[in-house]
Order: C-alpha cells, then structure tokens, then sequence
C-alpha cells in the first residue's frame, strides 16, 4: 500500500492525538508541528515505525519570525521515506529568549552540521548536541546573524568608509 | 597521550604528531582545513573547519528578487554552474505553477547533463591526480573547452553562467551551439573511453583506491549523502527517478551503483554517470531536433510577469518596458507560500527552501548544500587509514568549497 499524506497523519494522530497540530499541505508536502519538546519522539516514532520508515533526514533550517511571540524561532525538519518516495515537514517554535530544542544527533549523524549550522545562523540551542559551535561564521561572533532584527544593509553605519561607493 | 607516567630509562613515548591539513593546502582543492592527529603516517582523528569562504548567500537572498539570486547560485557549485541556475529557476517555476514547454525542458536537460560531465570529469580526474596520473587531468580539460564552448554559445559566459530566466532561455540555441554540441556528442565518447582505459582496470589506480575511504549504505543514508557518493554505497537514489522534474520521465537511463562506497566505487560510478549523461543528451537532442515549425523556436513559457523580455523588444515595445522595469526594480511580487524543490545536481541532492511572505524577495531562503551536509562523514572515512589516503578521500567525494560555504 502506498504511503500517503492521509495514512502519515492517521498514524500521527493515533500516537499522538492532539498534540500534533498544524495540518497543512503546501505544495503537495504534509507539513505538521507539534511541541518542541515532542520533536524527539515525533521525529523517533517516525524513524522507527515500520508503515512510516522516515529515515533520511533532508535539511533541517531555522526561520526566524519575529512578530510571532513566544514562538519566533521555528526549527523545520524535512524528512524523506527513500522506499515510498515521500517527504514531510515537520516544524517546533521556540521562544527566542529560552530557544532551547532537543538535538536530533543520536538520530541522524546528518543533523550534527546542520544543527551547528542552525546554531550559528539562529542561536537555537540545539540540548544534547555533542559540539554545539560555530560552523561557518567566526568564533568570536556575538549576534546570530540570519535574524531579521539584522538588516543587509544598514544605511546608517558609521564604522565604514564608504565615501567613494556613492554613501555619505 | 599518557599523562604523568614515569616511564623506564630508554623507552621513547608513543606520540602522535598534530598537523593542518589546508586551508591553502594544493591537495585540499579548495579552502578546506583539516586539523590530523596522526600516529606515523596513520590517521587516529581529524576535525574539519569549514567556513572559510562563507558569504552568507541566505542573508543576502533575503534581500533580492529571483533574478538576482540566480548569480548566488553560480557561486555555489561552480564546477557546474548551470545545473544550480536551472535548480533555482524550477524551484521558482514550481513556487509559481508555470508550465515550461517540452522543448524548454529538453534543451535544459542538455545543459544540466553537460554541466554535470564537466562536475564529474573535474572530480574523477583529480583523484587520478592525487593517486599521482596528472595526465588524464590535463587531456580531458580539453574536452571541457568544448562543453564551456557550449555555455559560452548560449548564454555568454562560462564559469559562473547566470543561464536561463524562469520560464525558459534568455534566447533560443543558436545553430553554432547545436554545431558544436554534435561535435562534443562524436568526440568526447573517444575521449572518455581513452580515460576509461587508463584507470578503470589500472593496477595502480586500484590499489590506491579500492578498500580506501568506504562507508556503508546504512551510515550513508544516517549522514545525509546524495548524489554519487551515497549511489557508491549502493543506494539507488536519484531526484532525476524519484521525483522528475524538467521532463526526466521521458528519457531512458540507468543509475549506476556500487557496493562498498570506497574510492574506487565513487570514481566508477561518476564513470558510468558519464556515460549515461552522454545517452541522456543524445535523446534530447533527437527529441529537440523533432521539433518542427513554430514548435521548434519555443525557448520559453509565455509567463510576462515573470520571463525577463527580450532587450531587443524592450526598447521597441512599451509592454516588454514595463515588464523588463516591473522585474528589474523588483515590483514583480511573489505569492504567499513555502515551498521544498530539489533538482539532482552533480554531486547530490541540490534543494531550495523558500518561504515567500508576498514580498519581492523571500522571506527565508535556505539551500540544502549536498556537500555541506556529507563532507561532516570525512572524519570518519579518514579514521584508521593513511593520510595519502585522506586526499584522495577527499578528493573522490567532489567536495566544491563554494557549496560547502555558501
């Protein structure tokens, strides 16, 4: 039987009742969230659960919404079931001032960079992570820099020179 | 290390020697730095630092409209420029449900396997390079003139090609370009074949690579691998089969695959990829060449909101104007959504994340980099083995410094 965004939602809602939300299908992609503190046994019981089978974890991104309070940060895990040939996203918000997620690392070795890598962009403190550093920015960074609060360009700034590019 | 240990009179200390590896290493091949602690010549660990030409594309993305984020994405994978460009313009393509003609499609499917025979030709021949057989490198860099002669036909540039427009081709393939397509389709098989000849069954070759730098399918599948490296391991998975896009479905190929994920395996299975680009391009061809009448001079959708005029029509026509100002200034706006689309790229799976607001750029935009994600396996591939054996690891994996960093 062929795996469908039906039948991974019925599962779902079968293990874990209410407390997955967010039923959407952008594009044809299931896309669901839950708690974050529940993203460990979503993401295991997706793993392990033999009609599901989601063991290749695609990307794993933060984003980051500002206006969303109490739920700025969202981490998005997408997940690929190889032998069916089926992908979802599955989302936890996090409270930018306590962004604390459970690491996915003892799950998919994938997710070792690509959470040092939402670390480094977001400040999502990935709990359980066994190297939670920088990755592609320097160690000496103070801000995380994909945040909206950062601008591109920030017409204002004095520390730069720009006489000869057009700026004042 | 012992620490404190009072050792009897003569006996010298087991140590081990920390070295760098890179970042400006010649046999990095791109600014890749790795810290090797090593017994003798034998590797106990290594650490990677990535990030060295990081240049925050994400960032920048947000802040550009689609056109503009084309020419980010030529400085991902540079080795294979035009396969990232199309990869964006389907994405937008999908984002925004335009349809492209069939003959669109087939003649970006020339293209993307083109581009992907020049990735594959640059990987398999520096890892001759780094088993010590430079001249394979040097004889099929020829041949990659003639697949950058191609590009430069139809779009004008070469390395970072910023080919394409949503919806299709910036112009239609001039004849010179379908000329010197025949001539790449009747010389390169002569080529790959002499290429064949010199490693595939070479003595030397194997013994530097078979057994060197493997990994099994399940570690593959838990690290994230796509592309050649994971198909080495002997998991039979390809974007073009599993999820078509730009017409794949209509083109009859094979996906090689290994069994033990070594050197050897990756080199043979870009080998045989070659091969079958080159069918894959033959067939296009054909079916372009069956175009006829006004059929056969369709190189994009008809999508004016989003296809880039042409500039001859833009100072010649006040609808072609104001489109060309509405898409250049960015007043063109994207419609609320998000969105995972994924093209196979040269050296894996090639995704774009986007997350649209309604805005004129993005609102998040995040590409899943195939070579970020698996070059995280090296340390592992490497552990135990010799540190000549970590080059040509290194190298067999078709790592693109540019794409790791983005």
């Amino acid at each position: 039987m062929a795996l469908t965004n039906e039948t991974i939602r019925q599962k779902l809602i079968e293990k874990f009742g209410e407390e997955v939300t967010g039923w959407e299908e952008p594009y044809g992609m299931l896309t669901f969230t839950s708690d974050k503190n529940l993203n460990l046994k979503v993401l295991q019981f997706l793993y392990d659960e033999p009609s599901l089978d989601f063991r290749f974890l695609t990307d794993l991104c933060a984003v980051h919404y500002p206006d969303n309070t109490g739920k700025e940060l969202a981490v998005v895990y997408h997940l690929h079931n190889l032998k069916e040939n089926i992908r979802i996203r599955y989302k936890v918000f996090a409270d930018i001032s306590n962004p604390d997620v459970f690491s996915a690392y003892a799950l998919f070795s994938a997710a070792n960079w690509m959470e040092r890598e939402t670390y480094d962009f977001y400040g999502v403190n990935f709990i359980g992570h066994p190297n939670l550093k920088r990755i592609l920015n320097v160690e000496e960074m103070e801000y995380f820099p994909l945040r909206k609060e950062y601008p591109l360009e920030d017409q204002k700034r004095i520390d730069k020179d720009d006489e000869m590019f057009g700026r004042e | 290390m012992s620490e404190h240990v009072t050792l009897p009179e003569g006996y010298v200390e087991k140590q081990t020697t920390t070295i760098n590896l890179g970042p400006t290493h010649p046999a990095t091949h791109g600014v890749f730095q790795n810290i090797v602690e090593l017994d003798g010549e034998t590797i106990v660990s290594a650490e990677q630092t990535v990030g060295y030409i990081h240049r925050a594309f994400e960032k920048i993305a947000e802040h550009r409209t689609p056109y503009q984020i084309t020419t980010l994405t030529d400085r991902l994978n540079y080795c294979s420029a035009p396969l990232n460009n199309f990869g964006w313009h389907i994405a937008c393509e999908k984002f925004l449900g335009i349809k492209t003609p069939k003959r669109v499609d087939y003649l970006r499917v020339i293209i993307m396997e083109l581009a992907r025979i020049s990735d594959h030709l640059i990987c398999n021949s520096i890892v001759g390079v780094d088993s010590g057989a430079f001249s394979g490198f040097l004889y099929v860099m020829q041949y990659r003139e003639l697949i950058y002669e191609i590009y430069e036909e139809i779009c004008g540039s070469r390395l970072t090609t910023n080919m394409g427009r949503i919806g299709g081709f910036e112009r239609n393939f001039t004849p010179q370009a379908f000329q010197k397509l025949e001539k790449f389709i009747k010389e390169w098989p002569v080529v790959l074949k002499e290429f064949d000849e010199l490693f595939n069954r070479n003595r030397i070759f194997m013994d530097r690579t078979i057994g060197v730098g493997p990994i099994s399918a399940e570690r593959a599948l838990n690290y994230g691998f796509t592309g050649p490296n994971l198909r080495a391991a002997g998991v039979d998975y390809d974007v073009r089969i599993h999820s078509p896009y730009s017409s794949y479905e209509d083109f009859d190929f094979t996906i090689p695959v290994g069994s033990t994920g070594d050197c050897y395996d990756r080199f043979l299975v870009r080998d045989q990829e070659m091969w079958q680009s080159l069918e894959i391009i033959k067939q296009a061809y054909q079916k372009v060449q069956e175009f006829k009448g006004a059929e056969a001079e369709v190189y994009h959708a008809d999508v004016p909101d989003y296809y880039l005029p042409d500039k001859k029509d833009v100072y010649t026509k006040m609808e072609a104007l104001i489109y060309h100002f509405k898409i250049i200034m960015g007043e063109t706006k994207m419609p609320v959504g998000e969105m995972y689309s994924s093209i196979e790229a040269a050296n894996g799976e090639l995704g774009f994340y986007l997350i649209s607001d309604g805005g004129r750029s993005p609102y998040r935009l995040h590409f899943r980099r195939p070579c970020f994600i698996y070059y995280q396996a090296y340390s592992e591939l490497t552990k135990g083995g010799l540190l000549s054996d970590a080059i040509i690891t290194m190298s067999s994996l078709n790592l693109i410094a540019g794409e790791l960093d983005a």
